[in-house]
């Protein structure tokens, strides 16, 4: 069984993936963390699944189907007084690319 | 006017109700005092809103229709059910000013009876933890301790009811969050079936394991507030179209011939001793009632943790991407542009154990780690469900355990993830199985209550009801009161 370790490097790259960033101090106290935690993931080794399906959900329903009717929750205005920052009915969001401008 | 919830269950405030010797605004005004008098202490409620709940008891008032038992009745919800126009956070600061727009389902079905909510109570950030310490607005104590944590996620909720500050409330359970909380402070919870109680407007941690259910003092209260919260809803598709019977249907005291499976491997390493002690002689009040009692095994039990953390935090890692400070809640300042907004609004609106668990998830799905991690994970899930339906095939219910310890004090465990994590390992099999799991009051260690879990068949509460109902009216633990009781 092979033993998973995760290099600083690693986590800044998941870290990259999951929109989060970490300072230097973060980044070496997250990988003693996630590597300790891997540890723990690696003890699945040790079972032989072969053969075995696996569960992603336990629901024994299909899907619950409905008529394809378009539903308007008028709720704009409600939905916008949420938006930490709004101009002309619409959220405002800082520019995309660098350099666009608002 | 006083109403002190220890010396009332819910059938006894309903019919004060029906009475007429009490009034809802009565009910409600005494509950706002009571959470007056001891939240200081206790810490329970994120925040009250007192107002609304006086205006709703005065139209229950107007109407005088108490045709469910749940009506005029006070409650307090956990912070992760979305409260149409009430702030809402999952006590995380990215959903800081958050009101959703409409009400979560199991809200809808208690307001439209009547139920009347007082407050949101504290939780671990998006129900990430198992203490309620990772809120990131405050600590709460255990109603029999204020120096140990009130277990977690849904400590909050436990407190409440345990204190003595409201009858009722509801939490939400992915891996323990319920059970584990009643257990420290020795009141009963209930995690239902996978399916059982829809989860539209509950915050979504892990979607295939998340079901909300109650806290109470009573079996019975806890059943009779199931009876209102489950059955199908069109908004929740993964909510279950099976009839709803009414769960306090076999509360009878009486268990001869029930068949209770006793998994060996809930009394393994890392148990603490006296708790172990204190559950097996629960068990064995349950045998001289006249139930049957097999030791048995779960052989893959020990493997939970592991497949419970990858699944979970997978699920969780991609639930959590929508908050991103864009359309809700907190946004960060002094951004660049869009990519810059939104990693700078996660790395300072979530708290370090969400950001462990979406890290795991991210790597856990990620390409390298896909095979080894996630679909092994969700194998092993079979494996355990498998274990289950091996023991159910010839027991009625298995009793155990809720947690391999007592409440521990505040700020003991909480830098040690890991240690964390491997204490979930009797209450996670559970979920990753869709089961519904009861934790009543066991008896005390050290002056600390011990949860006794006892876990059913799929869809079959009224059995695990049944059980835990059983032991509880015979052992009357719940006339045991911690020191907060006097308050009131």
């Amino acid at each position: 069984m092979s033993e998973t370790t995760i290099s600083k490097s690693e986590v800044a790259h998941v870290a990259n993936l999951a929109k989060l960033a970490f300072d230097d101090t973060e980044l070496v106290q997250f990988t003693t963390q996630l590597d300790n935690i891997l540890n723990i993931f690696d003890t699945l080794g040790e079972v032989n699944t072969d053969g075995v399906a696996p569960t992603y959900s336990v629901t024994d329903n299909v899907n619950h189907l409905r008529e394809d009717v378009a539903d308007n929750w008028h709720q704009k205005q409600e939905l916008l007084k949420n938006a930490p920052l709004e101009a002309a009915d619409l959220i405002k969001v800082p520019a995309i690319l660098d350099g666009e401008g608002e | 006017m006083t109403i002190n919830f220890f010396d009332n269950d819910l059938t006894s405030l309903h019919e004060k109700l029906v009475n007429k010797d009490i009034t809802t605004v009565d009910l409600t005004q005494a509950t706002i005092e009571n959470i007056e008098k001891t939240d200081n202490e206790l810490q329970a409620f994120l925040r009250t809103n007192s107002d609304e709940a006086l205006l709703q008891a005065k139209k229950i008032d107007e109407q005088q229709n108490f045709s469910n038992i749940l009506s005029g009745l006070p409650l307090a919800l956990k912070d992760n059910l979305a409260t149409n126009g009430i702030q809402t956070t999952g006590a995380s600061h990215i959903l800081e000013g958050f009101k959703p727009v409409y009400d979560a389902t199991v809200v809808d079905k208690l307001s439209t009876v009547g139920a009347i909510s007082v407050g949101k109570t504290n939780m671990d950030e998006f129900a990430m933890g198992g203490s309620t310490e990772t809120s990131y607005y405050k600590k709460t104590a255990n109603a029999w301790d204020h120096t140990k944590v009130p277990g977690g996620s849904s400590g909050g909720s436990a407190a409440a009811v345990a204190g003595g500050q409201v009858p009722f409330a509801l939490g939400s359970d992915t891996g323990g969050s319920i059970r584990q909380p009643a257990a420290f402070n020795g009141i009963v919870g209930l995690k239902p079936t996978y399916g059982r109680v829809s989860r539209w407007g509950l915050f979504a941690m892990a979607s295939s394991l998340d079901q909300v259910g109650p806290f109470t003092r009573t079996v019975k209260d806890n059943a009779l507030v199931l009876n209102t919260i489950a059955g199908f809803d069109a908004k929740d598709s993964t909510s279950s179209n099976r009839d709803v019977p009414d769960f306090t249907s076999k509360l009878t005291g009486d268990v001869k011939g029930l068949k209770i499976a006793v998994p060996k491997e809930y009394f393994g390493e890392g148990i603490d001793p006296k708790v172990a002690t204190t559950v097996k002689a629960a068990i064995a009040q349950l045998e001289a009632m006249g139930a049957t009692v097999d030791e048995v095994s779960l052989p893959h039990t020990k493997y939970g943790v592991a497949a419970y953390y990858i699944i979970m935090s997978s699920e969780a890692s991609s639930n959590l991407q929508r908050y991103d400070g864009v359309r809700y809640g907190f946004r960060a300042d002094n951004v660049k542009n869009l990519e810059d907004l939104y990693i700078k609004t996660r790395s300072e609106g979530f708290g370090d154990e969400v950001k462990r668990r979406i890290m795991l998830g991210t790597f856990s799905l990620s390409a390298g780690a896909y095979d080894a991690f996630f679909k092994k994970a969700a194998k092993i899930r079979t494996l355990l469900i498998e274990d289950f339906n091996k023991v159910f095939a010839n027991y009625d219910v298995i009793v155990g355990p809720t947690a391999p310890t007592v409440a521990y004090g505040l700020g003991e465990e909480i830098d040690d993830p890991t240690a964390m994590y491997l204490a979930d390992v009797l209450t996670i099999p559970v979920n990753l199985a869709g089961l519904p799991g009861l934790s009543v009051n066991a008896g005390f260690v050290d002056g600390l209550p011990v949860g006794l879990q006892i876990i059913g068949k799929p869809f079959d509460e009224a059995t695990v009801y049944q059980t835990g109902y059983a032991f509880e009216q015979a052992s009357r633990l719940f006339e045991q009161r911690p020191n907060i009781a006097k308050k009131y």
